[in-house]
């Protein structure tokens, strides 16, 4: 087991741990902090691959990092402002009860 | 494997474990900080300086702070109203725990076994605020503008969504 696997092992769990939590909370709003946590994993990668892979110098892992976390700044900042819109219009976060488009 | 990097992959684990089971929101948000802190050190302890401090910055100053702004705005009036119930375990959750649990098996079988085929730097490379600028300055300068543009563009577009339409404020 080479230190680059535990970085792979440690970015697996964190994944996990954001999609079950995506997947079974109600709140809406813990909905996207679960998807911040799975994006978090991905950086964990990019940075792990960058520093044990072959060409570090051209620092393009801590690049691809740099820019996935302003791009998931800009999401979680667009999704929380939809969520405000859903919760005027619907007056509640519970993805349960936010079920117009139910079939 | 350092000692640092175990302390800091506990605290990450720990605290996204804390941030999606907690029932009270609150302590969600508050346990997530701490977890993405817990992060920011397992970049430093890859020696990405720049994207440790840069992560403390975005996600522990900005993020965990607008979430916690969205949950006062949605439901802070009623404080008993944002804890969950206590949960049997009903179908949607076994089966998005299940999930879960099958992703992380793949997941963690493949990087148990992932050989890498050239020989790792046993250097840590440097990643400093220098030679990050530095990059980014040049070969990188065009990522860099349209992630402006980007940013931008979400800054409004999230202020003219959370903006109330005309029938609402009248």
């Amino acid at each position: 087991m080479t230190p680059l696997n535990l970085f792979l092992l440690l970015s697996a769990l964190l994944f996990s741990i954001g999609l079950a939590g995506a997947l079974t909370r109600r709140n809406a709003i813990l909905v996207l902090i679960g998807i911040e946590l799975m994006l978090n994993a991905a950086n964990i990668n990019l940075i792990a691959f960058w520093r044990f892979g072959p060409n570090p110098e051209a620092l393009t892992g801590v690049m691809f990092a740099i820019f996935s976390i302003s791009v998931a700044a800009a999401e979680a900042a667009v999704g929380l402002a939809i969520i405000l819109a859903v919760y005027r219009h619907n007056k509640t976060t519970n993805l349960n009860q936010i079920d117009t488009l139910k079939g | 494997m350092s000692l640092f990097f175990l302390i800091t992959a506990a605290i990450a684990i720990g605290g996204t474990l804390a941030a999606m089971t907690r029932r009270n929101p609150i302590h969600c948000i508050l346990s997530l900080a701490l977890g993405l802190v817990g992060v920011a050190g397992v970049y430093l302890a890859l020696g990405a300086q720049f994207v440790g401090f840069t992560q403390i910055l975005v996600y522990v100053g900005a993020v965990a702070i607008l979430a916690t702004f969205a949950l006062m705005m949605t439901q802070g009036h009623i404080v008993s109203a944002l804890i969950e119930p206590r949960r049997a375990f009903s179908r949607s959750s076994v089966s998005g725990f299940v999930t879960a649990a099958g992703v992380f098996s793949v997941l963690g079988w493949a990087a148990q076994s992932y050989r890498p085929l050239t020989p790792s730097t046993q250097q840590a490379p440097a990643a400093g605020a220098k030679e990050v600028g530095v990059a980014l300055m040049h070969t990188y300068v065009l990522p860099l503008e349209v992630i402006g543009v980007l940013l931008t563009a979400a800054l409004i577009g999230a202020v003219v969504i959370a903006l109330p339409s005309e029938e609402e404020r009248s």
